[in-house]
């Protein structure tokens, strides 16, 4: 049939990959895998016209082809930039890179509420993660967060504005996925908002996606809302015949309650491919399915063992042999109250638990 | 005195009427080209003007135009950049209002040369007199067959619309406009694909500015080789400069690009010297997005030449000592102001206009206004200075669109030249509420290095 079209060769941090063109950086990065993959915030593979805008992906550009070996100036967004034959790229092993990046952490932080604890993304929000990998300790922010007037965005999705760092993902959703947007990024500048048009309610089959995308906990479930910490859950891969759409869903458990329903994630923390297409679901499967008979179960979720959920389950885990005694040289620390004292879950061995603990495992009557 | 090309008919009475613009030359240019010309010898006159863009950037236009991809099938468009937003800029505003005919006789050349026959002007939300004005224009442009189906017999089509903008400095950012323009929200888009190859509803774009298209006029009339003869160097051709700020004669003034910037500011001619017996501390020579220079290096340039009013003399020494012909905004600032608080009060405005696409400019621009706020209101620590110079260091370069760039360089002009009135606002805040800095040394005559043979 037609001759196999010449494949570029781009090097990223020393490593060559050799991609089909129009391929941009970013994904060839991610073929490479592991630290040479830049971090996105906006970018989403699945979704057209999606990046550009955080600007975490940024890299130097220093040989833009085999032809024109020419430095391209600036940095540039790797995910909205294609590689040509013969380009040389640094990600990690560029110093300017490195520097403008933890700018960019710093400037996404800057006016974010830092509400960690009492954020249902916790522990999956890839604001964290940035922070931790790519951003320093401390602020040099001296003022006063930004504020905005809380918005009811409908029954199923809940909206904190302040967590927001407008990657625009979910308007793509909206305006991909659904048949209808009604809502957008009203204002501009630093008091931009996601927002509905006059308070309208989304109310879209395929609405729910705008929680997988968003990478931090601006959109959450309002179903699982304070329910769990999502290090506590057990996610399990499941599906089910679904009319809508592919009715391939990780389910978030607590013993045999499913807390939350969510998409399958890759290792990107992008909604999976099946044959090629992305496997978003319904609101039904989301939502309203909130019972493990409703599903055929098919095995734990395969967990990156760096993520904190990995963590939950505790098993194995060796206790530290030194008590806070030992550490201060046989002093006794100084406390208001012991927590101890009063603490559930220090009342319960987690490590010696087979599975994750459920609110069975503090129920008194048990112990 | 120079060769006016724009404004030399201006002031004559009744202009803005078709008759009168017609009597005194009007439409020559469209004659000449769609009679005796193709739309590439129209370029190619352009090109040997040697015209560059009058809307900031100072790109060739010429090449611009040869650059327009010319798909098959797929429409062409001329979008005419009427926004002009940027503080102290106000020349387009002049063009438009007195001689508007001008306007509309390049666009009509534009269209021919680049096969568009559907032109828009983007023009800015506040100038809503001058719709009715250029409206009126177009009206009479068509009525005398300058304008519509078949003009002049050559076969070739052309229409002009006006779109109002809603009020956004951003919306003059060439992609931004485009957003706007189809009705969306103006965020400016990520490059590329440029408007040469995907623009107005995807479809090939030259974007410029109202000046850019208004030379095309005489450019046509006296040929590009003669429009090359005025000016020098690459700053060919004549150049309206709004200025403004402590002067005596604020307005628009039409430079040959030879005269020096003492003698812009100090001739009768021109800005007539510094209002009320003052002396001059610094300027603004190109907008509000370029560097601000103080007193010494305005005039002479850091190899201690004279300072000329064009393109290659305003940028020479780089950011370093100079700054930027830019959009032809020349702000005056005399030695009873204030630098931070000017630093501040254009903070504030890139701050306001920020689209908030992206994560430095949407951020930093607010972080930077606050550090401002509290130098300028005596609250300011000296840590704050070197703090802003990191803010405006990490904005710069990292960001989608150039209105990064431009909020960051006039803080970081400024924090350059006058690092010590800064310093003067920390370690004198009490003072500091009560009266300036004032001149001190930024108008001393500087040590030139000697020329290294
Ligand atoms: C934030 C921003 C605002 C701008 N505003 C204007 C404007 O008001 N008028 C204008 O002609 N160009 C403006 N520009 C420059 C345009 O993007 C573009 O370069 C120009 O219209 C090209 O025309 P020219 O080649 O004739 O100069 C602006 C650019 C930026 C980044
Ligand atoms: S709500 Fe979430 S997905 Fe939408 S723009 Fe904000 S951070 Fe992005
Ligand atoms: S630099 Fe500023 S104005 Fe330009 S796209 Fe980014 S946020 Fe918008
Ligand atoms: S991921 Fe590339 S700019 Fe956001």
């Amino acid at each position: 049939m037609s001759e196999p079209s010449k494949l570029f060769k781009v090097t990223i941090d020393n490593i060559t990959v050799e991609v089909e063109p129009g391929t941009t950086i970013l994904m060839a990065a991610r073929k490479i895998g592991g630290d040479v993959a830049p971090p996105t915030m906006c970018f989403y593979s699945k979704l057209k016209g999606s990046g550009g805008k955080c600007r975490t992906c940024l890299v130097e550009v220093s040989a833009g082809s085999t032809a024109d070996p020419r430095p391209m100036p600036k940095l540039v967004a790797s995910c909205r930039t294609n590689v040509m034959d013969g380009m040389i790229v640094k990600n990690i092993t560029s110093e300017r890179v490195l520097d403008a990046r933890a700018g960019v952490v710093e400037f996404l932080l800057l006016n974010h509420p830092l509400d960690c604890p009492i954020c249902d993304q916790a522990g999956e929000c890839h604001l964290q993660d940035l922070g931790y990998e790519h951003g320093k300790a401390g602020t040099r922010y001296e003022f006063k967060r930004r504020t905005f007037e809380k918005e009811d965005i409908g029954p199923y999705i809940q909206l904190h504005m302040t967590r927001c760092i407008l990657c625009y993902r979910c308007t793509y959703v909206a305006d991909q996925l659904t048949n209808n947007r009604v809502h957008g990024v009203l204002e501009r500048g630093d008091h931009a908002e996601i927002s509905t048009y006059i308070s309208k309610s989304i109310d879209s089959e395929f609405s729910g996606n705008m929680i997988d995308v968003c990478p931090v906990g601006a959109l959450t479930d309002k179903t699982f809302r304070f329910k769990n910490r999502v290090w506590f859950t057990k996610p399990v891969d499941a599906h089910r015949d679904c009319p809508t759409c592919c009715g391939k869903v990780t389910l978030w458990q607590r013993g045999d309650d499913v807390l939350r329903v969510t998409a399958r994630k890759d290792e990107w923390g992008e909604v999976q491919s099946y044959d090629g297409k992305p496997g978003w679901i319904c609101n039904t499967c989301r939502f309203d399915k909130k019972h493990t008979a409703d599903w055929v179960i098919e095995g734990p979720t395969k967990i990156d063992r760096h993520s904190v959920i990995s963590q939950g389950h505790y098993v194995g885990l060796q206790q530290p042999k030194e008590t806070v005694q030992a550490v201060m040289g046989g002093r006794a620390p100084k406390l208001l109250m012991d927590i101890h004292s009063v603490s559930d879950v220090n009342s319960v061995d987690i490590s010696a638990l087979p599975g994750p603990a459920t609110s069975k495992t503090f129920d008194k009557k048990n112990q | 005195m120079g060769r006016k090309l724009l404004l030399d008919k201006a002031h004559v009475e009744n202009i803005r009427q078709y008759d009168v613009y017609r009597q005194n030359g009007g439409y020559r240019s469209v004659e000449k080209a769609l009679k005796s010309m193709s739309p590439d010898a129209v370029t190619e006159e352009v090109k040997k003007s040697g015209l560059r863009g009058r809307g900031g950037a100072g790109f060739p236009t010429g090449m611009k135009w040869s650059f327009l991809a010319k798909p098959e099938g797929v429409p062409r468009y001329l979008v005419v950049n009427a926004d002009e937003s940027e503080p102290g800029t106000f020349k387009d505003r002049y063009l438009m209002e007195f001689i508007p005919h001008l306007l509309i006789e390049g666009m009509i050349v534009a269209s021919f040369a680049l096969g568009s026959t559907r032109s828009y002007i983007y023009i800015r939300g506040e100038y809503a007199w001058i719709v009715g004005i250029l409206e009126q224009a177009i009206a009479e442009a068509r009525q005398n067959g300058w304008l519509g189906k078949n003009i002049l017999g050559s076969g070739f089509d052309c229409d002009i619309y006006v779109q109002r903008g809603a009020g956004a400095y951003i919306c003059g950012e060439e992609t931004a406009l485009l957003e706007s323009l189809e009705g969306k929200r103006g965020n400016p888009r990520i490059k590329p694909p440029f408007p040469a190859v995907k623009g107005l509803w995807d479809c090939p774009t030259v974007v410029n500015n109202v000046e850019t298209i208004s030379a095309v006029v005489p450019i046509i009339n006296e040929g590009g080789d003669e429009y090359a003869k005025i000016g020098v160097g690459r700053s060919t051709g004549t150049k309206l400069i709004s200025a403004c700020g402590n002067i005596k004669k604020p307005g628009v003034y039409e430079i040959d690009m030879t005269i020096s910037v003492e003698e812009f500011i100090y001739s009768d001619e021109y800005c007539g010297g510094i209002a009320n017996g003052k002396r001059l501390k610094a300027c603004i020579p190109g907008g509000s997005s370029v560097p601000i220079l103080p007193a010494n290096l305005l005039l002479k340039t850091a190899k201690g030449e004279k300072r000329i009013m064009n393109y290659e003399s305003l940028s020479d020494g780089g950011f370093a000592t100079g700054s930027m012909m830019g959009s032809g905004g020349f702000i005056v600032l005399d030695e009873d102001q204030c630098v931070v608080r000017h630093t501040y009060t254009l903070a504030r405005f890139y701050r306001h206009e920020s689209c908030g696409q992206c994560s430095p400019c949407r951020e930093g621009t607010g972080w930077m206004e606050k550090i401002l706020w509290n130098l300028e209101s005596g609250k300011g620590k000296s840590s704050d200075i070197d703090l802003l110079w990191d803010i405006q260091r990490k904005i710069e370069g990292n960001t989608i669109c150039p209105l990064g760039d431009a909020a960051a360089w006039p803080v970081a002009a400024a924090i350059r030249h006058f690092r010590d009135e800064f310093e003067w606002h920390v370690t004198n805040a009490a003072e500091s509420q009560t009266r300036n800095f004032g001149l001190a040394h930024y108008a001393n005559e500087l040590p030139v290095a000697p020329a290294s043979v």
